[in-house]
């Protein structure tokens, strides 16, 4: 549950919802009491104003202390609706007295005004009504007029506002509902975008911009985003070119060592002996320098796009029996590689692809070593001890090296970093998985 | 013997030296008009051309060779760039290696560009007003000899050996070019063009290299 409210877009629904609800019930509370007060009063005055009245007009005929005739007569009088009282006696006509609560009779006892009371202990509201009758100088005669009536009709009227209330409040907030889902999408589209383009650029793509035109917080962000990417890419762009340069710069001085190196491995085997020890190590480390350069220059070009497929139709599995021929891999290599399987590829952008993926196998993983043609993959899987699970995200990372008690020695590091912008200028994608057999797999899909 | 036009001292003393102790004549020179110059004297069987050169570069180089003399050209490539590598083909270049280069590419490359076409004790060819006569190693062209360099006189040769045949721009660079695996289809594009170019009546509407799209070439007159 708590999971549905960290949402940006439940959190708004819920506070316009709530806020709504909120807005409602007050504006609905406020008029139904305001209401109610008002018919009640004015059903109380309709009532009472009359009765008070009549009670006036009659009072100077009343003998006090009354006969029983005199309290007849005076609830004739008064059309039988209400009840007149005197010490223990009552008129013969009027409602039974037993509506009246004891206490407010007491209160009337000594009360020089009309009381009057709302009450609800019967299933129909009424009120009750206790109108005392005062000598000329303003003492209790203790004869007492006593009515009620039903407040039926205005709590009906009463009812149905608060039913109309309500019927208010529902209509409004499916509405509010739907002004929520609005604002949230107007704040969560930009966010979204924002969110998109954030991941975008985490994921290598630093040429992503967001669309920053408005005057408000989300378009001042989506500016500061897009110059920060702008940053980015400035700086990453300047760290390639400064690759790029620098290989460049080593080709030359590269060209002339690798020129000699046959020359000192030639004649190693007449130098004495710490020489020709000399002479070998700065060879074969001339060679690997080489490699190490060329394949920097390959990542340059991939990183500035220089690099162009060259397509054609070409019998995949012929073309890996000639990556496995041409590195005399053939017989280190157990391999299913059916006819027919006939792809629009770059041949020897394959052929890199294939041989990285088969001698990064072959040097990191265990015999045997398989590689299968599928109809829609290319499969090398090697019997090692697989892929560490943390190493498996950054295994086509340039330089990465899963095992860091590795030597250097293996390769420039930068094989399967070329074979996966490879297999990506075709389209295709490579993925490194551990078989459940143990042993690393590699895949690649190419659209052919 | 080797000419080789490589500006940087260090450069051309180890490639000189390595190329030496391959067993080859080696000349050197700084820039591309002393290549130029040393063409004219010497006559060397191959030319190794770096392209960044002062002065006049390695394209223009290549140019002004190729209007001197048939002599197999190889560029020498510090970038590998693809717009390098156009450039230098379309400029007459029969083959290139990129720097750093190792020796015994570099070697294997010579080898195959120098390898002579083996005349073979065949009648002469009559195809339309091509006539290709394989034990004189020569091509005539409306009676008249057309100067091939020694890569389009063995590229003419493999295409007209099967006319009609269509031949893959990989068969063709492996007999040719001798590239022993995946070779750049593109040495054969240019050096076909450079073919038509001296062949073909129209290049443009060549009637003897027909290329078959998607697969490679075809020799055949119309």
């Amino acid at each position: 549950m708590r999971s549905l409210f960290r949402g940006l877009r439940p959190r708004l629904m819920a506070a316009f919802l709530l806020l709504t609800l909120l807005g409602a019930v007050a504006a609905a509370g406020a008029t139904y009491a305001t209401a109610r007060n008002l018919l009640l009063e004015d059903a109380q005055n309709r009532f009472m104003n009359p009765l008070v009245e009549d009670v006036r007009i009659y009072a100077p005929r009343l003998t006090v202390p009354p006969r029983q005739q005199d309290l007849d007569d005076f609830a004739t009088y008064l059309r039988g609706s209400a009840v007149v009282l005197f010490e223990g006696r009552r008129s013969r006509s009027g409602p039974d007295q037993s509506f009246i609560p004891a206490q407010m009779r007491e209160s009337l006892k000594t009360s020089r005004t009309v009381l009057w009371q709302r009450r609800t202990d019967l299933p129909h509201p009424y009120v009750v009504i206790g109108i005392p009758l005062l000598h000329a100088d303003g003492t209790a005669t203790g004869v007492e007029v006593w009515s009620l009536t039903s407040l039926d009709a205005p709590q009906r009227a009463i009812d149905s506002f608060a039913t109309a209330a309500w019927v208010g409040v529902s209509l409004v907030l499916p509405l509010a509902l739907g002004l929520a889902l609005l604002t949230a999408r107007g704040v969560l589209r930009p966010v979204r975008r924002l969110g998109a383009a954030a991941r975008a650029l985490g994921s290598g793509r630093l040429d992503t911009r967001v669309d920053d035109r408005g005057s408000d917080e989300l378009a001042d962000l989506a500016r500061t985003f897009n110059r920060a990417a702008e940053q980015l890419e400035a700086t990453q762009a300047a760290s390639r070119r400064f690759v790029a340069d620098v290989s460049h710069e080593l080709r030359t001085p590269l060209t002339a060592m690798s020129a000699v190196t046959a020359v000192l491995d030639e004649d190693a085997g007449s130098l004495p002996e710490d020489t020709a020890v000399a002479a070998r190590l700065v060879s074969a480390e001339t060679r690997k320098l080489t490699r190490l350069v060329n394949d920097l220059m390959e990542i340059s070009r991939f990183d500035e796009g220089r690099n162009v497929l060259e397509l054609d139709d070409w019998d995949i599995g012929t073309a890996v029996r000639d990556t496995l021929a041409a590195r005399g891999w053939t017989s280190a290599v157990d391999a299913e590689l059916p006819e027919g399987v006939v792809g629009r590829v770059d041949r020897r952008r394959l052929d890199v692809v294939v041989a990285n993926l088969v001698g990064n196998a072959l040097k990191h993983g265990g015999a045997p070593v398989r590689v299968a043609v599928r109809p829609d993959a290319i499969e090398v899987s090697d019997s090692g001890p697989g892929i560490p699970p943390d190493a498996l995200p950054h295994i086509f990372d340039r330089f990465y090296k899963a095992d860091t008690a590795r030597s250097r020695s293996e390769g420039s590091g930068l094989g399967l970093a070329i074979a996966w912008e490879n297999a990506r200028l075709h389209g295709g994608t490579i993925t490194a998985a551990n078989a459940p057999s143990g042993g690393a797999v590699f895949t690649l899909r190419l659209p052919w | 013997m080797v000419l080789l036009v490589e500006d940087d001292p260090s450069v051309r003393e180890g490639l000189g030296l390595a190329l030496r102790r391959q067993g080859h004549d080696v000349r050197a020179a700084g820039t591309g008009e002393e290549g130029v110059e040393r063409l004219r004297e010497s006559r060397p069987d191959i030319v190794v051309l770096d392209i960044m050169l002062p002065g006049i570069d390695g394209f223009e180089t290549c140019r002004r060779m190729r209007v001197q003399a048939e002599v197999p050209i190889i560029m020498l490539t510090a970038r590998g760039d693809d717009f390098d590598v156009v450039a230098g083909l379309e400029a007459g270049a029969d083959d290139y290696v990129v720097k750093p280069v190792e020796p015994r590419v570099l070697e294997a490359r010579i080898r195959a560009v120098l390898r002579r076409t083996v005349p073979e004790p065949s009648a002469v060819e009559r195809h339309g007003s091509l006539v290709i006569d394989r034990a004189g190693l020569q091509v005539l062209k409306d009676d008249v000899k057309v100067a091939l360099t020694p890569t389009e006189l063995k590229l003419l040769l493999e295409l007209s050996r099967t006319p009609g045949r269509v031949l893959t721009r990989q068969q063709i660079l492996e007999a040719v070019w001798e590239h022993d695996y995946l070779g750049d289809s593109r040495l054969v594009d240019a050096c076909v063009q450079r073919l038509r170019a001296k062949i073909e009546d129209v290049p443009s509407e060549p009637g003897y290299v027909h290329t078959v799209r998607g697969f490679g070439y075809r020799f055949g007159p119309r």
